[in-house]
């Protein structure tokens, strides 16, 4: 099978879309005192690893970082043909009145953030929560919508958006791969 | 990959990747018990029977709150309170339940092999909870689980099971699945308590003496002496066989220092175990407790996958 790849967002792209998503985050949340970031297993995680590093260098404080996996939360588990492996959730901090920012790479059809709010709301009773994602590619089958976007990508059903990460799990780029 | 297997009746049956996946799935599924909702959706509509011909208080409880905690409904039934006192068959029992459509079975009884009776039988799920002198492989993953937890592996670890091997299904489970998991499984007990042809389960070593099964041992697992499952005496007296049998700090000193204490329960203090041990510095015998619930709630997740593919 042939895969045609495009490059979308590179290196530098990647960076200059989340030091812009870190200083929105400031403006909306009015500093970082109540923010805390959960990431979505596993892309989501990384990147909020890295949205924590550039809220520090701004703010000179360490926001904290939790992740979360969705996979107890489908909504599709009952016609998995075998149930899916379960990643680790960790939450080590209260989310209870805290901003929470959900991190993920793509944001889709909108069903990953329903079962992650879900989730959150298993662990306590946050302010409010945000969404944060590096793309948004469109096709939503849930009224859902990203608070901050790195970049808007107008893509086909067919088409696959990865974002490609190096050993140490910071984000190298990002690429669309047409079927 | 994923679980194939629509029932679990025992560790035998599994690979040693299944078992990774099972074990691993319950580290993840841990957590949740420790939340303020101890709660996930993800069994909603489901229904877990627990189906219990022999009396149990841990492994009955415990797989009643995993299935709680995946948000499965459950029921259960003992068969002090069931139409079995009325002399009905399993196979009616089972299929009168089959009629009222559960999702999964979770069945202990005391006939070796009936989980694999009922199995081929019924189209929901079967769990073994324990079957005769058979298999425990909820009480095998637990163990296994706490031993992977405190080790970091189970490749290699030394682990001294102690007591009565012929009666145990812990024991016959634990064997299954630590040798698949690359452990050096050691049994030591009375000649009479030892099965003949026990290498046979798996790559053990059968010790005389206690002393050389718990020599450099990471892991010592005590079992109780079944008595209610003997049908004569097999041991001289219970005061001869706690002198040679039974885990004391003296003997302990020839394990590896911070050597794992388990017990599977119930214990009898002072037979198998003195107290100063089972309630010792080295007694993880709780946390396998702790760890029973995660097990049994992955093993709740993954027999209800969609089974067989293909």
């Amino acid at each position: 099978m042939n895969k045609e790849t495009t490059v979308i967002l590179d290196g530098t792209g990647v960076k200059r879309a989340l030091t812009r998503i870190a200083h929105e985050v400031l403006e909306r949340n009015k500093g970082i005192s109540e923010v805390v970031l959960v990431g979505i297993r596993t892309g989501g995680i990384h990147l909020a690893h890295e949205l924590a590093s550039r809220l520090e260098e701004i703010e000179g404080v360490a926001v904290p970082v939790g992740s979360v996996d969705i996979t107890l939360y489908r909504d599709d588990i009952k016609t998995q043909a075998a149930h899916l492996p379960v990643g680790k959730t960790e939450i080590p901090f209260s989310i209870e009145g805290k901003r929470v920012v959900l991190v993920d790479d793509v944001l889709f059809t909108g069903r990953t953030i329903r079962a992650a709010m879900d989730a959150m709301m298993d662990h306590g009773r946050p302010q409010c929560i945000q969404l944060a994602v590096l793309i948004d590619r469109g096709h939503r089958e849930l009224p859902i919508r990203a608070d901050f976007v790195g970049r808007n990508v107008p893509t086909s059903r067919k088409e696959n958006i990865q974002v490609r990460f190096d050993d140490a799990n910071h984000p190298v780029e990002v690429y669309l791969e047409k079927n | 990959m994923g679980f194939k297997h629509k029932d679990i009746l025992g560790l035998q049956d599994l690979t040693a990747e299944e078992i990774e996946l099972l074990l691993n799935t319950a580290d993840n599924m841990k957590e949740i018990s420790k939340r303020e909702i101890k709660k996930v959706p993800t069994l909603r509509g489901k229904t877990v029977v627990n189906l219990f011909f022999e009396p149990s208080t841990r492994t009955r409880t415990s797989f009643e709150i995993a299935a709680k905690r995946l948000s499965a409904d459950t029921l259960n039934i003992s068969a002090s309170t069931s139409a079995v006192q009325k002399g009905e068959t399993l196979s009616d029992t089972a299929r009168n339940i089959e009629a009222m459509k559960p999702d999964i079975i979770v069945m202990r009884h005391a006939i070796s092999g009936s989980h694999h009776y009922l199995a081929k039988r019924v189209s929901y799920s079967v769990i073994n909870a324990g079957d005769g002198q058979h298999e425990h492989p909820s009480q095998g993953l637990l163990d296994m689980m706490t031993m992977r937890e405190k080790l970091g592996t189970l490749k290699g670890i030394k682990v001294a099971i102690v007591g009565d091997i012929t009666h145990s299904r812990v024991a016959r489970s634990n064997i299954y699945g630590l040798t698949k998991m690359g452990a050096k499984v050691f049994l030591s007990g009375p000649p009479t308590l030892i099965p003949p042809g026990v290498e046979r389960l798996g790559a053990v070593t059968v010790c005389g003496r206690m002393r050389d099964a718990v020599e450099d041992a990471d892991v010592v697992m005590m079992l109780r002496i079944q008595l209610e499952r003997q049908g004569k005496t097999l041991l001289p007296t219970m005061r001869e066989y706690s002198r040679y049998f039974g885990l004391s700090d003296d003997v302990m000193k020839m394990a590896k220092p911070g050597v794992l204490v388990m017990h599977p329960g119930p214990m009898n203090r002072g037979v198998e175990i003195s107290s100063e041990t089972a309630d010792g510095a080295n007694s993880v015998i709780l946390e396998q407790v702790e760890n029973g619930v995660a097990v049994r709630m992955s093993m709740l997740y993954h027999v209800s996958g969609g089974g067989p593919t293909e």
